[in-house]
């Protein structure tokens, strides 16, 4: 259960949110809604640990998601509005540095044969299309084998194809208990996943 | 389009999956073939290192005892200016591309991340400056025991100077034209290996025993590894916000 207590965040005069609170059960999406600047994005952050809060905490299973992520009993997969990838390396390169990292069997071959980027797997990342630098972003989630998905307008760029497969991607994660979190402007076709809606505005 | 995701339960394992030693090594790894790459940027350094240490004889004097008193300095001085030139790309271009957050999401210590981070770095930059140094001091007319200790205080004091920078570097990632703010952020830190290096080599020529100032910068550079990147990462958290 991924839950934010009381988080308010400031950024200069502007407040972004006050004691905002939500309760995410395992197996459950949210997402996060509201006009350009309503700090969608920051809220992602913070939820990630990149931002501090003014105040308030995220926690996980009533505890601090910070030391679960650090003692290693929770994965978290984060995909902002930079893609996570050294253009200089290929793909799979890039693919293959991050399942290292995480310490996962290599899988990397069947997750660009999935997102559709094994034509192009050795090309280096600057060289790709914008559609399919956001595919190889969300080859490294697939990859991550994370608990918690947390996703920034995931679907920028993609084709038709690709936000379907996104959003199977998403699903799957959902069923096998996984969380996600999304920031998204355009709506995503979650089928029967339980979704709650979080609306930011600039009241 | 199948959706390949394992179906053994969500991922959860249940301790961080790397030892830190296999993990300094995968960070070095990409950071050496990231560096390999982008080649241009990387030789900006070495190139600048040459450029310095041969216009000096050229503009002074070509006579061998007058080159001899200079080379000491001016070797150290390039060696310094080479580094501060080098340091804005240490993690400016992570920061810029996501794969920064990506380590910060990840249940390692930063600082060692960063350090790994460092080293990739000073093996791109730093020993090209290390292993041209005796081929250019030659030209000084330096004696061969001048010249093994020139590069050996190099060897030890190059990679302190990159972990100094390395605070700086993470201070100023996410400032624009911070270039300037970087060197004298970290110029004053450098002082002491700058004096202590040319101090070694001076004394190797005047025939004394340089193992004093040798000493003190290898104690410099396990205090800079044990702490820089210590400070390094509180900073780079900062940058990242």
């Amino acid at each position: 259960m991924l839950a934010g207590e009381g988080l308010t965040l400031w950024r200069g005069t502007r407040c972004l949110f006050e004691a905002l609170s939500f309760v995410l059960p395992v197996g459950t999406a949210l997402v996060i809604e509201g006009p350009n600047g309503a700090g969608k994005t920051t809220l992602l952050r913070v939820i990630a640990g990149l931002t501090m809060p003014e105040s308030g905490s995220v926690t996980w299973q009533g505890s601090s998601l910070k030391k679960h992520l650090l003692a290693g009993r929770l994965r978290l997969a984060f995909s902002g509005h930079s893609l996570g990838l050294k253009s200089e390396l290929s793909t799979r390169e890039n693919l293959d540095f991050c399942a290292r990292l995480a310490g996962l069997p290599a899988r990397v071959g069947e997750i660009l044969e999935s997102t559709g980027l094994s034509n192009c797997a050795d090309l280096d990342v600057r060289l790709l299309s914008a559609g399919q630098k956001r595919r190889a972003a969300l080859a490294r989630i697939l990859l991550s084998d994370a608990d918690v998905w947390l996703l920034d307008e995931p679907q920028t760029n993609l084709d038709t194809a690709g936000r379907q497969y996104l959003e199977q991607a998403i699903r799957a994660h959902i069923a096998r208990g996984g969380t996600l979190v999304v920031a998204a402007h355009q709506p995503l076709d979650l089928g029967s996943t339980p979704v709650t809606r979080l609306m930011l505005g600039d009241a | 389009m199948a959706v390949s995701l394992r179906t053994d339960g969500a991922g959860a394992a249940d301790a961080p999956a790397l030892g830190l030693l296999e993990l300094f090594r995968v960070i070095l790894e990409r950071d050496l073939r990231v560096g390999l790459r982008r080649w241009s940027d990387a030789s900006n350094s070495a190139l600048f290192f040459i450029l310095v240490v041969t216009l000096f004889p050229l503009a002074l004097s070509p006579r061998a005892d007058v080159l001899r008193t200079l080379a000491p300095g001016v070797l150290w001085i390039a060696a310094l200016l080479a580094t501060l030139l080098s340091l804005h790309l240490l993690f400016r271009a992570d920061l810029e591309d996501g794969t920064l957050e990506q380590l910060l999401t990840l249940p390692y210590p930063l600082g060692w991340m960063l350090l790994a981070k460092t080293i990739a770095h000073w093996i791109i930059t730093g020993i090209p400056v290390v292993v041209m140094a005796p081929i250019l001091a030659i030209t000084y007319h330096l004696p061969l025991n001048a010249l093994t200790v020139l590069t050996f205080s190099l060897l030890l004091g190059t990679p302190t100077l990159s972990l100094l920078g390395s605070i700086g570097a993470a201070l100023t990632a996410g400032l624009r034209g911070a270039g300037v703010l970087l060197v004298f952020i970290v110029a004053p830190l450098m002082l002491p290996v700058l004096i202590l290096g040319a101090r070694a080599t001076d004394l190797a020529l005047s025939g004394e025993d340089p193992t004093g100032p040798l000493y003190l910068l290898g104690a410099l550079l396990v205090l800079a590894i044990s702490l820089a990147p210590i400070v390094a990462a509180g900073a780079i958290r900062v940058s990242a916000d």
